[in-house]
């Protein structure tokens, strides 16, 4: 599972980085940095964030381009 | 019947089971000016605008008459909270809140907390079986929320009960209804305000040099590059945290399993597959948000809305509830589906204001309809619409029975 | 949901962004014939803001970017083939290896490059790069592993602030040297140019603006340092080639469209003009290599190198490749982009170089939490936050609908209104970094044409 967030869309909210704090980080109050590459162990966290966004910024998949 | 009284119908008592059709009637409107001079607001559009607009205070010193409006306990002699402040203050009060509580410094510290709210929702659920009719609001929605806000400020639990009759009288403050015990209720508020402003002052300095790991203790002992709180605004921060802490998650469980339980095909399927409640609860946070209008705006300027002059000054209420389903913006909006998509709902606001607690809030109610759907069987309504609570602010049910299949459990 | 109007064979030249997303447009809006895409890199289509900043970082390594997918796209993927043409009389694309797909529409993204190092010799020594590719980011971050004793990044744009910021976040030296006044000044005028050069200088970044390198030197093929115009030199094992961007527009010589340096430029509904000013009706182009008028800027020609642009053009492009007259759509999204950097979050709407006039109307510099708001003769043109995302849209409402400028000074930060200053867009052509934004002129409906002929 890899993810993508439309950072234009993003507005600091930062309900991501407590649902999966793993994966998502702030670099200071409001930058926001994340793995693209979803560690197995964390799929369930990155998607209630992806529900939770308020912005609903988060895509994630497969990787684009693989069999398709 | 006339827009003027609109908001007197919303917040009628009478109304408080399914105030959605007036809300419908907002929607319609766009801009509500009330008998009184305050202006209600319900598109999605609309209300988006002004959650982001700069010139909408939440500070109730810039509006012309601070009493208008009406839902507003009458100021005290406390310091505001964060929530009734404009930036830059509300952003440094809310940056040091953060700092313990959430990222960029704390980032896990309530992913943490999710043992311990399983904990306390599995043995909450555990303590319904068997009965074959319970009050979800005080056998579990109530307790659970509480017990997790009193455990991460660091409230000791022979305290719980003391700051539950305090909440209590806090909260029915905050609904005032014309020609009613309106002084007595007030000042039993503002008594109930201060008396756990002072008690939670008295913990937060008896942490002061002896941090014991809750939030209390490092909002009394942090020090960072905005400093640190002063004793009146750890106070009040303190309260405010510990108010929001269990009022609006109580409902947000209860509306959620009143929701459920008028939805068996939902109901059975977020059973099926607790994968998908979290979906569910953002979509129960726009269907029947907690709060349901924020009555505490001011335009700092004259505002124009859909071609309509809000003056300055003027106690302008934003109703969250009717923008979350604004037919412009969903597709069947008054349709529950926890399988829809795309759902930015305002049921923890947004903006500079969005609620500070809604991590904590999705982590409680996620765990609680997920140990809730494990635990109950057969679970049906006893009455609907249950008894609701008097406000139309934080809306939601102040009892909700419901029965069980005999025989269930174990 | 639109049916397909025009089944038929596609082809999309490049693989990255926009075409990926054209791609999952084109299967969402009902396409149902033969779909090829073709891209120069060797791998799938992945995500570029990443390489500057986590990847650098050591956050995340190169090989793990990647995009996700939205859905199946059910296309044959030609990967690690250059194009190297196209035949507009017979609808097809010349693929290197002499290989001619036909298509009955084509849509062309073929994007940017890194502007190279102009000495080619000093280019090729060891520590010599620049950052565009997902190889390149991997060779830098193994560079900045290696603990080099100072990083020169020659540019002071978006990327190449955005990779100093990254070697002080690992702790190394680094020096930028950038021909214009300040970083960033390029894309977002003097006032948040001067705001970034102390931004920098407050992080440890050896800035030298108002400076070029004059040559790179090495010694037994690596790079050892360099000399400036000032007289200076640096010593330095790695450096960073950030001039900006060339639009991948080559390819396209000779086959009769209208590309150039600056890119292809196209109509509001993305098709593709003719060398005469003529719109085509089968080719059309989306992304960083498109030139398109935009209403709110006078029908300039706009080029971004944006990310949001490259995925709602995309979506417009596609849509409108398979929809016929009265239910295409425009692309009229409001430019956007973002940049993190030495711990802020730099936001933009609008476009801040179409402006007379900036004024800081939240925040201040000195809270590193400000939004700066720009006009043109009299109405607001752009916006840009640091550290202050949620007003953002705010200012592009104000922006969409053309509003005043300066805004209403009423705000809840503001007792005193704030004075705008003018906003001191230099000329382009006096930075090291390009501007990410170019407003490129030359309406497509001038009776004359003017041959833009290719740099160097």
């Amino acid at each position: 599972m890899y993810i993508v967030v439309d950072l234009n869309r993003c507005q600091g909210y930062a309900q991501c980085v407590f649902l999966a704090p793993k994966v998502f980080e702030l670099h200071g109050e409001e930058a926001l940095m994340y793995l693209t590459r979803v560690p197995e162990d964390q799929q369930d966290p990155v998607r209630r964030a992806v529900a939770a966004c308020p912005v609903q910024a988060i895509t994630v998949g497969g990787a684009a381009g693989a069999g398709n | 019947m006339p827009p003027e009284t609109l908001f007197r119908r919303i917040t009628d008592y009478a109304s408080r089971a399914d105030p959605y059709p007036l809300y419908a009637e907002l929607r319609e409107a766009r801009v509500a000016r009330q008998e009184d001079g305050s202006y209600l607001i319900g598109t999605f559009a609309d209300v988006a605008a002004l959650l982001h607009d700069p010139r909408i205070s939440s500070d109730l010193h810039n509006r012309t008459d601070p009493r208008a409006g009406g839902l507003l306990p009458p100021p005290d002699d406390m310091p505001p909270s964060f929530i009734g402040v404009d930036d830059p203050e509300h952003d440094r009060l809310r940056r040091l809140a953060m700092r313990p509580f959430g990222p960029p410094h704390s980032p896990g510290r309530i992913d943490g907390l999710t043992g311990e709210v399983t904990r306390i929702a599995r043995e909450l659920a555990g303590s319904l079986d068997g009965r074959d009719r319970i009050d979800l609001v005080d056998d579990f929605a109530y307790p659970l929320p509480v017990g997790v806000i009193c455990g991460l400020l660091g409230v000791p639990a022979e305290d719980v009960p003391q700051v539950h009759a305090w909440t209590e009288s806090i909260i029915a403050g905050f609904d005032l209804t014309p020609g009613q015990d309106e002084e007595a209720r007030t000042r039993a508020a503002r008594e109930a305000r201060r008396g756990m402003a002072a008690y939670l002052s008295g913990l937060a300095e008896s942490r002061r040099g002896h941090p014991s790991g809750d939030l209390l203790s490092d909002l009394a002992n942090d020090h960072g590059p905005d400093g640190s709180l002063t004793p009146g605004e750890l106070m009040v921060t303190a309260v405010l945290l510990l108010i929001a802490g269990h009022e609006t998650t109580v409902n947000l469980i209860t509306n959620g399993m009143l929701t459920l339980l008028r939805h068996p095909d939902a109901l059975a399927l977020l059973r099926a597959d607790p994968g998908l409640v979290p979906g569910a609860v953002e979509e129960l946070l726009r269907y029947e948000p907690p709060v349901q209008l924020l009555p505490q705006r001011t335009p700092l300027t004259d505002v124009e809305v859909a071609g309509v002059t809000i003056p300055r000054g003027a106690p302008l209420i934003l109703v969250l509830a009717a923008a979350n389903r604004d037919p412009l913006r969903y597709e069947n909006a008054d349709r529950f589906d926890p399988l829809r998509r795309d759902i930015q709902h305002f049921g923890f606001g947004s903006g500079v204001h969005n609620c500070f607690g809604a991590p904590l809030a999705r982590l409680e109610t996620r765990v609680a309809l997920t140990e809730l759907l494990r635990a109950l069987d057969a679970p049906a309504l006893v009455e609907d619409p249950p008894p609701y609570r008097r406000s139309p602010v934080l809306r939601g049910p102040r009892h909700l029975l419901i029965e069980q299949a005999t025989g269930g459990g174990a | 949901m639109p049916g397909t109007d025009r089944p038929g064979r596609i082809v999309v030249v490049g693989a990255s962004l926009a075409g990926l997303r054209a791609a999952e447009a084109l299967r969402d809006n009902g396409f149902t014939g033969e779909l090829t895409l073709v891209g120069e890199e060797d791998r799938p289509p992945y995500d570029r803001p990443p390489l500057s900043k986590a990847v650098l970082l050591g956050r995340v390594r190169a090989a793990d970017v990647t995009l996700p997918a939205r859905r199946a796209v059910d296309a044959r993927w030609r990967l690690g083939v250059r194009a190297e043409g196209v035949d507009l009389t017979h609808r097809t694309v010349l693929l290197a290896g002499g290989e001619r797909l036909p298509y009955d529409r084509l849509l062309i993204a073929t994007g940017t490059r890194a502007r190279p190092w102009p000495h080619p010799g000093e280019a090729a020594l060891h520590g010599v790069l620049a950052l565009r590719t997902a190889a390149d980011a991997a060779l830098l971050s193994g560079l900045l592993d290696a603990g080099p004793r100072r990083v020169l990044v020659i540019g002071a744009g978006f990327t190449g602030s955005e990779i100093a910021s990254a070697c002080r976040g690992r702790g190394l030296d680094v020096t930028v040297v950038e021909r214009g006044p300040a970083p960033l000044v390029g894309a977002l005028g003097g006032t948040l140019g001067a705001f970034a050069a102390a931004l920098q200088r407050a992080h440890g970044v050896d800035l030298r603006c108002g400076v070029t390198v004059t040559s790179l030197q090495g010694r037994d093929g690596r790079l050892v340092g360099a000399e400036l115009s000032d007289g200076g030199r640096i010593e330095a094992d790695v450096a960073v080639v950030c001039l900006g961007a060339v639009r991948n527009t080559e390819w396209l010589d000779g086959s009769g469209l209208a590309a150039g340096p600056r890119g292809l430029a196209c109509d509001a509904g993305c098709r593709a003009f003719d060398m005469y000013g003529i719109v085509t009706d089968d080719v059309f182009v989306a992304g960083d290599v498109a030139r398109f008028p935009h209403p709110l800027f006078e029908y300039q020609l706009l080029s971004l190198e944006h990310w949001g642009n490259a995925v709602a053009q995309a979506e417009v492009a596609a849509h409108n490749m398979i929809s016929e007259g009265p239910r295409r759509r425009p692309h009229l999204a409001v430019p956007a982009f973002w940049s993190s950097q030495f711990g802020l979050n730099i936001k933009s709407v609008g476009v801040p170089t179409f402006s007379d006039r900036v004024v800081i109307a939240q925040g201040s510099p000195a809270e590193r939490r400000l939004v700066a708001v720009y006009g043109y003769r009299g109405r607001v043109t752009a916006a840009v936050s640091v550290n202050r995302a949620k007003s953002l849209e705010y200012y592009e409402r104000l922006i969409e609908s053309a509003a005043p400028f300066p805004p209403d000074p009423a705000t809840t930060d503001r007792t005193v209104a704030p004075t705008p200053v003018p906003s001191d867009v230099p000329d382009p052509r006096q930075l090291s970094h390009g501007p990410t934004v170019a407003l490129t002129g030359h309406l497509p409906d001038r009776r004359g044409l003017a041959l833009v002929r290719r740099e160097s």
